[in-house]
C-alpha cells in the first residue's frame, strides 16, 4: 500500500535527481514515468506504482509546487483518456510495452478512428473492412470527426472483419501507425470555420497482426471500454465555482454594466446555479469514485454540461448586443483543441453546438441512462440478429 | 472539502426512517386520513420524534438531544418527502427547534422547552407564514404590549394547528423580540386554513393579550429568526429531493409494467428521454442538497449553499412530480393515485421558505452578480 508520505519521498527523490530547473522539459518526463509518478495507478514498470488513483493529487501538486514540467494534456489527450486504458486492459505485454511511454511522454500522439460517415452514434455499423493477409491486416474505409489527426502517430481504430454476423460480433480492434501508406487525412472545416477535425481515409493500409488488442471479433467489446473511459474522462472533471462557459458570461457581465437587463439578470443567475450544481455533482462523483463506489452519474453530468455551455454561450451573445452581431475571423485555423477562451463570443456559441454531440450524443446518453441505470426496457432492434452486410444503409 | 456522500450511520438512520414510514404512512392510508378529523398522524410522529431520536438529531446532547447535526436531519427530510407522511417535523423539529436553538440556550426557558422538542414530547411551530424568505424584514403583523403580552395575527403558519408551543416574531416597544408562547393559553385562536398540501397542513394564529416568555431581543432575535430560516430553507431542499426520488422511482416502475401499443410503454425513446432526464435532475437535486446540509453542518458558505440548493431543488422536484402525473396518464389524474399529494407537497414547497426566484435574487449579491 503506497501511502502519501512514500509518495511525497518519491517525488522529492526525482526532484533531487532532475532539478526541473536544470533539466530539459522531455528528459523530466521520461523519468519521471520512469519513477512510476506518470500515473500512479498504472503497473509498475508501465509509469505507476499500482497504487490508489486518488493519491495522484498528492503527486501533481508536490510537482506543481516545485515548478516541474507536466505533459499536455490537452494535446494528448485521448492517448491519455481512451488509448491507454484500453491498451492496459486489453493489450498484451510487448504492446504495453512499446507504446505506454512515449504516449505519457507526449513523444506520440494519438487520435481515435472510430466514427464513420455512416456510423456515427450507431458505432457498431461501421464498414471499415479489414481483411487477412498473412501477419497482416489490409484495411480500407473511411472515418470522421478524428481529432488531432493530423499530428498523431497511432490511432486506435476498429474495423469489420465478419461482415457476415450481426454487426456487433464482426469488429476488431486495432492500434494503426498514422504514417503508414495508405493513410490520407484531410481536414475537415466546422461551422466556427475551424478545421479542428479530419477525415481520414484508408486505402489497403497494412496493420501486423500484433497491432490487434483484443481477439477477432471482440472489437465491440473493447471499444466499450474505450468509451466508459471517455464518459469518466468528461463527467469527472474539476472545475471552480463560476467557472467554465458560466464564468466567462459573469466576467462580461461583471465588467460591463451598461449591458445589464433584468430578464437577462435572472436567466444569468438560473445559469449560474446550475453550474454550481453540476461543480457539485462532479465533486461527488469524484468522492464515490475515491471512496471506491463509482457511480453512473457520469452521462448525466455530461448531457448537462452541454446543454449548460449552450445556454451560457448563447446569453452571452444576447448579451453583448451589437458586438453579437460581430465574429472575430473566419480564417481557417488548424488548432490544437477547443479554446473557448482564446476566441471571442460568437466561437465560442458556435463551438458549444458540438457539445451535445461529441463523445456520444445527448440522445444517445440519454438512452444509456435510461436503459442501463433506470433499468428500462430497450427499443425493439430489427438489427440484432441480421448480419451486418444484410442491414439496410 | 465538504463531504457529499452519505455516512453509514446516516444510512443506517435511513434504514429505519425508512422501514417506519413504509409501514406506517402506507400511500392508500395517506389519501384516506387526508379527509378526516385527523388528518395528521401524531403516533407515527411520537414514533418518529421520540422512539427513533428524530425530533432532536440537531439538538446537542446537553440540551436533551442526539448531538448530530443537520447532515442527519437532511437525511430524515429526505424519507419524509419519498413518503409524504402527514407528520410536523418541518413545523417542530426544524423551525421551531432551529429558532431556539439560534437563542441563548443557557436560558431555563429554552432549555427546558428545546429538551421537550427534542425528545419529541412537545409540538412545537414558528409563527410566520411559510412562505417567508430567508433575509425577509422581520415581521411586525404580532406586537408586545409594555407588560410583555403579544397580539395580532399570523397566517399560514406551518403544522400550527397540531403545535403546543409557538415561537413567536413580535415587535415591541423595545424593537424586535422572539416569544414563546404556550398554543393553549388564553387568547391563542389556531384556525386550520384549507390548504394546497393536504399532507402539510398551514394554519392562522391569532393572539389576543396572550403571556408570552422573550426567549430573544433586538439583534438577537433579528439573527435567531434569519438561522431558522436558512436552516429550514437549506433542509428543505432534501425533502424536495426525496419528493423527486419518489416521482422518478414510480414513474419508472410503472413504466415498465404498462404495455400500450404492444410495448412496454417505457421502451418508448420519447419517454425514456423524458425520464434521463428526471435522472439527471436528481443528481443535480441530491449534490445541492448534500452541500447545503454539510454546510449547514460545518458553517461554511451556508448562505450560498441554501440559495442554490432552493432555486435548483424547488422547481426540480415540482417538475418531477408533474412528470410523474403525466407519465401515468388517466390513472394519474385520480384522487386514489398518491401522486397528486405529491405535486401539492411539492408545489407548496416550491413557495415555502423563498420562491425560486427569491433565492436567485438573495444569490446575485453574494456572488458579486448585481442586477
Amino acid at each position: 500500500m503506497t501511502t502519501p508520505q512514500e509518495l511525497k519521498q518519491r517525488v522529492a527523490d526525482l526532484l533531487a535527481a532532475y532539478p526541473p530547473e536544470s533539466t530539459p522539459r522531455q528528459d523530466f518526463l521520461d523519468a519521471r514515468f520512469d519513477a512510476g509518478l506518470a500515473w500512479i495507478h498504472f503497473p509498475e514498470g508501465l509509469g505507476g506504482l499500482n497504487a490508489p488513483r486518488s493519491l495522484q493529487s498528492v503527486v501533481d501538486k508536490e510537482l506543481t509546487a516545485a515548478g516541474a514540467p507536466d505533459n499536455d494534456k490537452r494535446r494528448i489527450g485521448i492517448g491519455l483518456g481512451m488509448a491507454a486504458p484500453t491498451i492496459l486492459a486489453f493489450g498484451t505485454p510487448e504492446q504495453h510495452q512499446r507504446f505506454l511511454r512515449p504516449l505519457w511522454t507526449e513523444r506520440e500522439v494519438w487520435c481515435q478512428l472510430f466514427s464513420e460517415p455512416g456510423a456515427g452514434s450507431d458505432l457498431a455499423a461501421l464498414g471499415t473492412r479489414a481483411v487477412r493477409d498473412g501477419d497482416d491486416w489490409v484495411v480500407t474505409g473511411q472515418k470522421v470527426w478524428t481529432s488531432g489527426a493530423h499530428k498523431s502517430q497511432w490511432a486506435i481504430l476498429v474495423t469489420r472483419t465478419d461482415p457476415d454476423v450481426p454487426k456487433h460480433r464482426g469488429m476488431t480492434y486495432f492500434v494503426c501507425d498514422m504514417t503508414a501508406p495508405g493513410v490520407e487525412v484531410r481536414p475537415l472545416r466546422q461551422i466556427t470555420g475551424e478545421a479542428e477535425f479530419n477525415e481520414v481515409f484508408l486505402s489497403e493500409v497494412r496493420i501486423p497482426d500484433a497491432h490487434r488488442l483484443g481477439a477477432v471479433g471482440e472489437g465491440w467489446k473493447v471499444a466499450q471500454t474505450t468509451l466508459m473511459n471517455e464518459r469518466v474522462a468528461i463527467g469527472g472533471a474539476e472545475f471552480p465555482r463560476d467557472g467554465g462557459m458560466v464564468g466567462v458570461v459573469t466576467e462580461t457581465w461583471r465588467e460591463r454594466p451598461e449591458l445589464r437587463t433584468s430578464e437577462l439578470h435572472d436567466r444569468l443567475l438560473k445559469l449560474w446555479v446550475e453550474g454550481e450544481s453540476l461543480r457539485l455533482v462532479s465533486s461527488r462523483l469524484r468522492q464515490q469514485l475515491a471512496a471506491g463506489a463509482p457511480g453512473p452519474e457520469g452521462s448525466a453530468v455530461k448531457v448537462a454540461f452541454s446543454e449548460l455551455n449552450q445556454a451560457a454561450s448563447g446569453l452571452e451573445i444576447e448579451l453583448l448586443g451589437d458586438e453579437g452581431l460581430r465574429y472575430d475571423d473566419w480564417t481557417m485555423r488548424r488548432p490544437d483543441g477547443v479554446n473557448f477562451l482564446g476566441r471571442e463570443a460568437g466561437y465560442r456559441y458556435l463551438r458549444a453546438k458540438g457539445n451535445s454531440i461529441e463523445g456520444g450524443t445527448s440522445e444517445v446518453l440519454r438512452n444509456i441512462i435510461a436503459e442501463r441505470v433506470l433499468g428500462l426496457p430497450s427499443e425493439p432492434r430489427i438489427d440484432k440478429d441480421v448480419a451486418w452486410k444484410d442491414l439496410p444503409r | 472539502m465538504s463531504d457529499l456522500l452519505y455516512s453509514e450511520v446516516e444510512e443506517d438512520l435511513r434504514a429505519s426512517v425508512r422501514d417506519l414510514l413504509k409501514d406506517r404512512a402506507e400511500p392508500a392510508a395517506l389519501i384516506a386520513r387526508t379527509e378526516t378529523a385527523e388528518p395528521y398522524d401524531l403516533k407515527l410522529w411520537r414514533t418518529l420524534a421520540a422512539d427513533l431520536g428524530a425530533a432532536g438529531l440537531a439538538v446537542p446532547e446537553s440540551l436533551g438531544g442526539h448531538g448530530a447535526s443537520a447532515r442527519e436531519v437532511a437525511v430524515v427530510m429526505e424519507e419524509l418527502g419519498r413518503s409524504v407522511a402527514p407528520v410536523p417535523y418541518l413545523g417542530s423539529a426544524v423551525l421551531a427547534t432551529s429558532a431556539l436553538l439560534a437563542t441563548d440556550t443557557s436560558q431555563a426557558e429554552v432549555v427546558e422547552k428545546l429538551g421537550k422538542l427534542a425528545a419529541g414530547a412537545l409540538v412545537g411551530a414558528l409563527a410566520v407564514p411559510l412562505s417567508t424568505a430567508p433575509g425577509a424584514e422581520f415581521p411586525s403583523t404580532v406586537t408586545a404590549a409594555a407588560d410583555g403580552t403579544l397580539s395580532g395575527q399570523v397566517r399560514s403558519v406551518v403544522d400550527a394547528s397540531v403545535a403546543e408551543l409557538i415561537v413567536v416574531p413580535a415587535v415591541g416597544p423595545d424593537g424586535p423580540g422572539l416569544y414563546t408562547v404556550d398554543a393553549a393559553s388564553a387568547g391563542v385562536t389556531v384556525t386550520e386554513a384549507i390548504s394546497l398540501d393536504l399532507t402539510r397542513r398551514i394554519a392562522d394564529v391569532t393572539l389576543e393579550n396572550v403571556a408570552a416568555k422573550q426567549i430573544a431581543g433586538s439583534s438577537a432575535a433579528v439573527s435567531a429568526l434569519d438561522t431558522a430560516l436558512l436552516t429550514a430553507a437549506g433542509l428543505l431542499a432534501s425533502e424536495q429531493l426525496g419528493i423527486a426520488e419518489w416521482a422518478l422511482t414510480e414513474t419508472v416502475r410503472y413504466l415498465k409494467e404498462r404495455y400500450q401499443f404492444g410495448r412496454q410503454v417505457g421502451s418508448f425513446q420519447s419517454l425514456k428521454h423524458r425520464l434521463a432526464n428526471l435522472y439527471t435532475d436528481l443528481v443535480n437535486a441530491r449534490a445541492t442538497a448534500r452541500y447545503a446540509a454539510d454546510c449547514l453542518a460545518s458553517g461554511d458558505d451556508i448562505a450560498i449553499a441554501v440559495a442554490v440548493a432552493q432555486a435548483r431543488n424547488s422547481p426540480i422536484a415540482v417538475h418531477a412530480a408533474e412528470e410523474a402525473i403525466q407519465l401515468h396518464g388517466g390513472i394519474g389524474m385520480t384522487w386514489e393515485h398518491p401522486a397528486h399529494l405529491y405535486l401539492k407537497r411539492a408545489k407548496s414547497d416550491e413557495i415555502a421558505l423563498g420562491t425560486p426566484g427569491r433565492h436567485r435574487a438573495a444569490l446575485a449579491p453574494l456572488i458579486d452578480l448585481p442586477a
